[in-house]
């Protein structure tokens, strides 16, 4: 079963309902124990960097996930809660993220020329830089859903697939059991549904 | 590169679409499930979710109908209309929408857009205005176009993005049902003063009406579409196709 994990960041009632639509199990959960029940977890996330690593803090969810991925458990991050992934975010000051991929979470408007409209919000392709399990069955080109106005840069060779707006942002990410998608699967109809697919059967 | 955005709008009164004529291949078309899927399985980039209903309990039947639209329909949602403070954004968000569209409830209280914005975040707030030319000026109007505010529409607007509005859905009234077009004029004044994506709405009639918009007004980020699409004669993926032909960037 996957496990959605709630730290009252951002709503999760499409994600909830995307696993019902691909006939998978999911369960939305802040609890310890039950998290660590889970085969793989989702780790949602929409708002300021700040305020949601506090939340994981504050909810001890923080070192629960460290643990969790550690053990080699299947994790991915949407949204912020790819963003949260890494080392650390400059929105808004500076914040320490899990660190569990390498690269730093930066304003769009540095990646881009002026002019272009921040957020970045739409639908927009993807391109692959490197072969991922989550996109196994997604042709590259495809588009997902963007709602983002700070980007992933330095990620290096975690980068899995990149989409364009002016400038190259990092559109997903993969370290070993660790995934990122910045775009929302369950926002990015059938397309998001396959990528949430394949991870569901990771 | 981001493409542009196609969206239906969808009335609903009393837990119904109050347009909606024939469809192919749907048996009900005034059920909201039903039109929203037609509407994303064609290509619908986004759907919007109109609550023309006065009652509390067509509000009721409302929030029931987001969430089952909500549940099957995978794409983004905004819900728009009788939204007035910040327990209507809670309602509409927890019953799925991604988005909420305020027009009268902010000219009636304009700090409802930046407390929306700080507690939701700016991507979740879109103000939607109904704007008229009064004596050569763009003037906002409220209550579906029955009160003229005499606020400037481009100075209004501006003022709502700068208070955290994520996006402008921009409706003329002076090409709303008239069928011949959007209003490339206001469309462009709007477009110039704000930062944020800005959703053209009135006014389109046929396909050209979209490949015209998009072609004059680069900036313009999506075209609403309602009673073009209700009758059943155009589809979003004939929209789409023939944006993609004039070499417009549209997902299909």
């Amino acid at each position: 079963m996957t496990g959605i994990i709630d730290y009252g960041v951002g709503n999760l009632f499409s994600l909830k309902s995307s696993f019902a639509a691909i006939g998978e199990e999911c369960l939305v959960s802040g609890d310890a124990d039950e998290i660590r029940r889970m085969d793989r977890l989702i780790l949602p996330g929409v708002g300021a960097f700040g305020d949601a690593a506090g939340k994981l803090r504050e909810s001890g969810l923080f070192d629960l996930l460290l643990e969790e991925a550690a053990s080699g458990k299947p994790l991915l991050g949407i949204c912020l809660g790819m963003q949260l992934l890494f080392d650390r975010s400059l929105e808004y000051g500076r914040h320490p993220g899990l660190g569990l991929i390498s690269g730093e979470v930066r304003p769009i408007a540095e990646a881009i020329p002026a002019g272009l409209k921040i957020p970045h919000i739409g639908w927009n392709a993807l391109t692959y830089t490197r072969p991922s399990a989550l996109f196994k069955n997604v042709p590259e080109g495809s588009h997902v859903y963007f709602v983002h106005s700070y980007h992933a840069a330095g990620c290096g060779p975690s980068t899995t697939a990149v989409t364009e707006y002016g400038g190259t942002l990092t559109a997903a990410v993969e370290r070993d059991n660790i995934f990122g998608c910045q775009f929302h699967p369950e926002k990015s109809g059938r397309v998001g549904l396959e990528i949430l697919k394949a991870f569901a059967a990771l | 590169m981001i493409t542009k955005r196609i969206i239906p709008c969808l009335d609903v009164r009393d837990g119904r679409v109050v347009k909606g004529v024939n469809f192919q291949g749907i048996r009900d078309v005034s059920s909201p499930v039903e039109l929203a899927k037609y509407y994303s399985d064609s290509g619908a980039d986004e759907l919007v979710f109109y609550d023309i209903t006065a009652s509390a309990q067509g509000r009721r039947l409302f929030t029931d109908i987001l969430r089952d639209v909500a549940s099957q329909i995978f794409i983004p949602l905004t819900v728009g209309g009788g939204v007035n403070t910040l327990e209507d954004f809670d309602r509409v968000l927890k019953c799925g929408a991604d988005k909420v569209s305020v027009n009268s409830g902010a000219l009636r209280d304009p700090s409802l857009i930046p407390r929306a914005a700080k507690r939701y975040g700016d991507q979740c707030v879109v103000i939607s205005a109904d704007v008229k030319r009064v004596d050569g000026r763009f003037t906002v109007f409220a209550r579906g176009g029955r009160d003229n505010t005499g606020l400037d529409a481009v100075e209004w607007l501006r003022r709502c993005v700068g208070e955290g509005a994520g996006e402008v859905v921009l409706n003329s009234i002076d090409t709303d049902g008239v069928r011949g077009g959007f209003d490339l004029e206001m469309l462009s004044a709007v477009c110039d003063a704000v930062s944020v994506p800005v959703i053209a709405s009135g006014g389109a009639g046929r396909v050209e009406d979209f490949v015209t918009l998009f072609k004059a007004l680069p900036k313009v980020d999506a075209g609403l579409a309602a009673s073009i699409l209700h009758f059943g004669e155009v589809t979003v993926a004939d929209i789409k196709k023939a944006l993609r032909d004039e070499g417009v960037n549209v997902r299909l």
